[in-house]
């Protein structure tokens, strides 16, 4: 039970940090994206305070051998940079740019009852369904 | 357009950042959110599936207590019902294909030092940027 609580609770958090630095709001998203028209810097920063934070803490927290509820640490297995991988973030760069969406921020977007944001959920499920149909890992 | 949100940006990211290094100490997960929902859908075993659930839900959530204390969420949709749905559906099957988004990738990745997170994090980003350059500046 005690991974189920805490995972909820860093869930929560994940999701203040999104509405607090305002990524919850696709206009700022597409706003850093914007770069020939009004660029906003913002989501720069979100970026440089994630990472100023994760850079930090997760060599330290890699020493230890497994996890405080003494799970092994889950970490991504491949290393090599192959095309799907390109393709991949390439394809989702574009869906970025064209809602202001991304994963995280959709999710949490939900509490604010948009219908158009469940839209884009619904969708990205689906679209994660067929690229595991159509090339399978 | 709004001002830039230094202070916000600053003080969110890092609590993203937190939120991720916690996950990582506590569970010994990686925050990526296209990888933690994706998992949601293919995991096979219960206690893969129930803390994945928990970590999504805690995002609504969380979401909705901060718009319950602060009366409301900052978010305008840019764009209509046809383009959410095309672009929700690229942004599944890319982030599916390319092992993970913005949290994965960018913010885990980068701290991890991976090569493959870089070249993924640049590529987004770029081909987000252009995106948004033909939706906004060509058409």
């Amino acid at each position: 039970m005690l991974p189920v609580i805490s995972s909820f609770a860093l869930g929560v958090l994940f999701a203040f940090g999104l509405a607090i630095s305002e990524m919850i709001d696709p206009a700022r998203v597409t706003g850093f994206l914007d770069i020939f028209g009004r660029w906003d810097p913002t989501l720069f920063f979100v970026m440089g305070g994630a990472l100023a934070v994760t850079v930090t803490l997760f060599p330290w927290i890699q020493k230890r051998e497994r996890s405080l509820l003494g799970e092994p640490f889950h970490m991504p297995a491949q290393s090599h940079i192959e095309a799907r991988l390109i393709i991949g973030a390439a394809i989702f760069g574009i869906g970025w740019g064209l809602a202001g969406l991304c994963p995280g921020p959709a999710i949490a977007g939900l509490a604010s009852g948009s219908g158009g944001v469940l839209l884009f959920v619904l969708a990205m499920i689906a679209g994660q369904w067929l690229a595991g149909r159509f090339n399978p890992r | 357009m709004a001002e830039t949100n230094l202070f916000g940006g600053l003080t969110g990211g890092m609590l993203i950042g937190l939120a991720a290094a916690l996950l990582l100490l506590v569970n010994g997960r990686i925050a990526g959110i296209s990888g933690i929902l994706g998992g949601l859908i293919t995991a096979n075993s219960p206690s893969e599936r129930l803390w994945r659930g928990a970590f999504i839900i805690g995002l609504v959530c969380g979401a909705a207590i901060y718009s319950w204390l602060y009366g409301g969420l900052p978010l305008q949709l840019q764009a209509g019902n046809l383009l959410l749905l095309l672009a929700g559906l690229l942004v599944g099957f890319g982030t599916r294909l390319g092992s993970g988004c913005t949290s994965g990738h960018g913010v885990c990745g980068l701290a991890r030092r991976s090569p493959r997170s870089l070249v993924a994090t640049a590529t987004f980003i770029a081909c987000g940027m252009l995106t948004v350059y033909v939706m906004r500046h060509v058409f």
